[in-house]
């Protein structure tokens, strides 16, 4: 192990994605995400500081087209591969007023 | 050998039809499939509709296509209508879209039957197909090695006869890595020279759709039907690509091809020993081969393996529950999201899922994404320099031939290892294909790796035909 990352701060990561984890997990998560970590190292020596970030591969620009309706997907399709759907919506368990 | 040329011909001329294709494919896979598992599931009826049609248009005396009566399989992250459409992942398991992808559309319009969907690794996360939640693939070769990853499916289907053709889906090397290991040509395309739209997204700024095929003429073929902008992608480039076909017989006289020589260290001597034959081969037929260098190589796998996960941790995110795939009830919607997702996503899923949020999260993102975003920009700039030098690199496809199951045991590391030489092209956008080179170890296919700059696709088939001419 090379401390690079804590059990606690693997649990915390876990609760932000939305990741439910057992504590075995997270033993095991810390482990070798600390592996992989510390074999990513490799770049920490380069000098970056005049870099520009490349976020993607080609000079792309933002694309409008006329805002005009077009055919899109059909509403009781989209629904029917739905867990759970009402009234023409997704239907999901309560959200307002739990413990978040 | 029987090229998909040959096969769309025949059904063109009347001499064959697509119903009797599909039907000894069909019949193959009964056979075969049982032991090797390329697919995840065979579309019959919908294949013996689509070929039924193809030989009805012939019949009539019109154009069913230039992949006419063609089969093709395609991995199970590329959406098929009313088809279920898994990622090989619980939590899209009997998941049946509402769409067909880019490229299904265009196959079928170009006359070609879609025969199935193929086996992966979880949402393509993997070089191995070992990470399927629905059971790994194996090498037609040998049934003791994997097929590679994560189009495994895709590459054992074409090499065990199942389809003419496939497709893949490449993010750090899924279709050239099974293409080696599977003894098959694989292509991966110039970011945004294929269509993404219903591909179901690992890493967007990576992705790419490509073909498997048998012989390098039918992959020049498939991607002159796949290829070109679509509205529906807006990462798609929107120009008219030039034929691949065209070009497969101009050979190599003049081109410069280059060898890097800081190429991280890693491949076994059999597999050295084919990429030596192929440069001597492409010198001969008149090529000269130029020393280069591509510094920033190295560190492609630690770039990718921050990059790749971050965006994967993102996309995702859709896999709540509430749309499509599973659900797991809980008694309000944040609990529900936890528990569907750690029911629903296997191992590997979820570690990529851990470190990318990790890198991407506050106090780490800086440290991590990004510093990855920047050397991703060094290796981009050093593969442009090279090009300048070179036209294409060639390159080891993966450092060995097929390996065992469960040669990497619990290290993911070692896996990762397996894409040391793909994953560069992916950050940098660039094609590279996959040719096969003979055999190494094992009496096993050893592929070598040919590289090219943005958009230089047609170079890169000259010289994958020019090296497939020299092994005939």
């Amino acid at each position: 192990m090379s401390d690079r990352i804590s059990a606690a701060v693997v649990a915390k990561v876990a609760r932000l994605a939305r990741l439910d984890v057992t504590a075995d997990e997270i033993e095991r998560m810390t482990v070798q995400l600390d592996g992989m970590l510390e074999h990513f190292a490799d770049i920490d020596a380069l000098d970056l500081s005049a870099v520009v970030p490349m976020t993607q591969p080609y000079p792309l620009v933002n694309v409008l087209r006329p805002d005009v309706v077009e055919p899109c997907l059909d509403r009781d399709e989209v629904l029917a591969a739905a867990p759970a759907a009402e009234d023409g919506r997704f239907r999901v368990p309560p959200i307002v007023g739990m413990d978040l | 050998m029987t090229t998909a040329f040959d096969i769309a011909a025949a059904v063109r001329a009347g001499t064959t039809t697509a119903t009797e294709l599909l039907a000894q494919h069909l019949a193959t896979i009964a056979e075969r499939d049982p032991d090797i598992h390329a697919f995840n599931h065979v579309m019959v009826e919908q294949a013996q509709a689509q070929a039924a049609a193809v030989d009805a248009t012939a019949a009539l005396g019109d154009d069913p296509g230039p992949l006419a009566g063609v089969t093709v399989a395609l991995k199970d992250n590329m959406c098929t209508r009313g088809v279920p459409t898994t990622c090989s992942s619980k939590i899209l398991e009997g998941w049946r879209p509402p769409y067909d992808a880019t490229v299904v559309d265009k196959l079928r319009a170009a006359g070609a039957v879609a025969i199935g969907k193929t086996n992966l690794d979880e949402f393509a996360m993997g070089s191995s197909t070992e990470n399927s939640a629905f059971g790994p693939t194996r090498n037609p070769h040998d049934l003791s090695r994997v097929p590679g990853g994560s189009s495994g499916g895709s590459a054992a289907a074409v090499a065990a006869g199942f389809s003419h053709v496939s497709l893949g889906s490449d993010t750090g090397g899924s279709i050239r890595q099974p293409a080696a290991l599977c003894g098959v040509v694989g292509v991966k395309p110039t970011y945004g020279y294929v269509s993404r739209y219903g591909l179901v997204a690992f890493a967007s700024s990576l992705d790419q759709i490509g073909p498997f095929t048998s012989n390098v003429a039918d992959a020049a073929l498939v991607l002159d039907v796949i290829g070109g902008h679509d509205p529906h992608d807006s990462t798609s480039i929107p120009q008219q690509h030039p034929s691949l076909v065209d070009v497969l017989g101009q050979g190599v006289e003049g081109l410069r091809v280059g060898r890097i020589t800081d190429l991280p260290p890693g491949a076994d001597p059999d597999v050295e020993e084919r990429l030596e034959a192929a440069f001597e081969a492409l010198a001969a037929a008149g090529a000269t081969i130029v020393p280069v260098q591509v510094p920033a190589f190295t560190f492609g796998l630690s770039a990718y393996y921050l990059i790749a996960p971050a965006e994967a941790s993102s996309n995702l995110a859709r896999y709540d529950g509430v749309r499509y795939g599973l659900r797991v009830e809980a008694a309000d919607t944040n609990a529900m999201y936890g528990v569907t997702r750690a029911a629903g996503f296997g191992d590997e899923v979820k570690r990529r899922i851990m470190l990318g949020t990790y890198a991407l999260s506050a106090g780490y993102y800086d440290a991590y994404y990004g510093k990855a975003l920047k050397v991703r920009r060094l290796i981009h700039d050093d593969f442009e320099r090279a090009y300048h030098q070179a036209d294409v690199l060639l390159t080891p496809t993966s450092p060995s031939v097929a390996f065992p199951f469960g040669a990497k045991g619990d290290n993911p590391f070692a896996m990762y290892l397996c894409d040391t030489y793909t994953i560069p092209t992916n950050l940098a956008g660039h094609p590279g294909m996959s040719v096969p080179y003979g055999t190494g170890a094992h009496g096993l296919p050893v592929g070598v790796q040919v590289l090219a700059g943005t958009l230089q696709e047609p170079t890169m088939f000259r010289v994958a035909a020019a090296l497939e001419r020299s092994l005939a």
